[in-house]
């Protein structure tokens, strides 16, 4: 019997074929979700494909796209003596203009890492210290944060504190296409962020730029089957929305994870690294919850920042060039020696791009042809 | 936390609920889904479950993650 491995491979192997059977001219396409860029990455997913189709990683990553100035508002919070940072661990690494958390917290800055922000609002309560939950992410972290939001007002938790940098996924998709230096033919819209906006949200953005789009899971063989359906959208001649991940995504999403979202934040132009100002790119507090925001308890603002000079994370997050053509990949910058986000967080493209290295031939990670 | 395997519901008590996977347990809330029930499958993102799981696909899945040694 074959193992549930050799099966994914399979079927995983048998769907590129179809891909190259369907796919007529030569296609560029795109996802935008840190788990594919990872998994596209570990499986080789780009040898597999035949050449004249091009999967593209975009700022699928979150922290990735959360932007220098951002970074140094946190380090700025960090500094103030009777500030606890709790944050999500990926962001612990990633370089501002001239420092880290990581290097904040080796200076005496006091820095956590949680796995859920309710640990945040637990750990304001039971201690003194003022506890600023870092709220990086798209739609798919927004409910979580808005739970312990809602659990601090209800408890009445007032040394609890939310640095929103929450960025809305569809407004940078606009941004994306706008964007001189890409040209995409499809979009692999993310799984996570679709389980809470649902597919039907892509809508309008097919309409607008007749470009097709397709929600996809996360094994290989379901990326692949996502590439499928937009190639053959392509040789069809159709721009649609499609979902390749039924029982998980559904049209409308998840309407309580968005009425937690809608309860707490209000969509507000927020900046994104590689992408610039985006109108209603981000989420801000509402009003009711005001109280919460750490920017205006601690008096912090945010800047431009600087990236490093030679970190080129802003054309990888749009795909116009891939990790390894950045002149400092696995020189200059490492995961050990990051010079940008996308080498520090496990969702970045150079980081997935540097971990499992060319495949050629593919599937070499998960015991395939080497 | 990449690809985001199954978690099973063991225990619940009123939005908050004890989680297994693979033999080790943690605390999610579910304020994000209808009718939580012990022994449903969930995924889990940032301690919240944000969608219940098809319970066949996510057994398929776990045999999948234990293969890979990601469990
Ligand atoms: S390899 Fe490093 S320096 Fe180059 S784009 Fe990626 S993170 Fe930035």
């Amino acid at each position: 019997m074959k193992s549930a491995q050799e099966e994914l491979i399979a079927r995983t192997r048998k769907l590129a074929e179809e891909v190259a059977g369907v796919a007529a001219e030569a296609c560029t396409l795109m996802e935008v979700c840190g788990t594919h860029a990872h998994q596209y990455a570990r499986y080789g997913l780009g040898e597999l494909l035949p050449e004249r189709v091009t999967l593209l990683s975009g700022p699928g990553c979150p922290v990735c796209v959360t932007t220098a100035g951002e970074i140094d508002a946190t380090l700025e919070l960090a500094r103030i003596p009777e500030v606890t940072i709790a944050t999500f661990g990926d962001m612990v690494r990633v370089p501002g203009s001239e420092s880290s958390l990581a290097h904040e917290r080796a200076r005496d800055a006091d820095v956590r890492v949680i796995v859920s922000p309710i640990d945040a609002v637990e750990m304001a309560e039971c201690g003194e210290r003022e506890v600023v939950l870092l709220g990086v992410g798209f739609e798919t972290t927004m409910p979580s944060v808005a739970v312990a939001l809602r659990e601090a007002r209800d408890r009445d938790v007032g040394n609890f504190t939310v640095f929103c940098a929450h960025k809305r996924l569809l407004p940078a998709l606009d941004a994306l296409m706008a964007a001189p230096d890409v040209q995409l033919d499809g979009l692999l819209a993310p799984g996570h962020v679709s389980t809470i906006i649902g597919w039907a949200a892509y809508r309008e953005f097919v309409a607008r730029h007749h470009v097709p789009c397709v929600v996809g899971g996360f094994e290989p063989d379901e990326i692949l089957r996502g590439v499928l359906a937009l190639v053959r959208q392509l040789a069809e001649g159709r721009a649609e929305v499609e979902n390749a991940y039924p029982g998980t995504v559904s049209e409308d999403g998840n309407p309580r994870a968005l009425a937690l979202i809608d309860e707490v934040f209000e969509p507000c132009d927020a900046s994104w690294r590689g992408l610039g100002m985006i109108p209603e790119g981000g989420m801000r507090l509402r009003e009711e919850y005001a109280q919460f925001d750490a920017l205006k308890r601690f008096g912090v603002e945010v800047g431009e920042g600087a990236e490093h000079p030679a970190c080129q994370c802003a054309e990888v997050l749009r795909g116009a060039i891939r990790p390894v053509e950045c002149r400092a990949f696995s020189n200059a910058c490492t995961p050990a020696n990051p010079l940008g986000p996308c080498m520090v967080s496990s969702e970045g493209a150079c980081a997935a791009a540097f971990r499992y290295g060319e495949r050629p031939g593919g599937m070499s990670e998960s015991g395939g042809k080497q | 936390m990449c690809v985001a395997p199954p978690f099973r519901i063991v225990e619940l008590d009123g939005n908050t609920a004890v989680v297994e996977l693979g033999g080790s347990r943690s605390t999610a809330r579910v304020d994000a889904i209808e009718d939580p029930q012990v022994g449903d499958y969930v995924r889990v993102h940032a301690g919240l479950a944000i969608t219940k799981l098809d319970p066949d696909k996510a057994r398929e899945d776990l045999v999948l993650f234990r293969e890979l040694g990601m469990l």
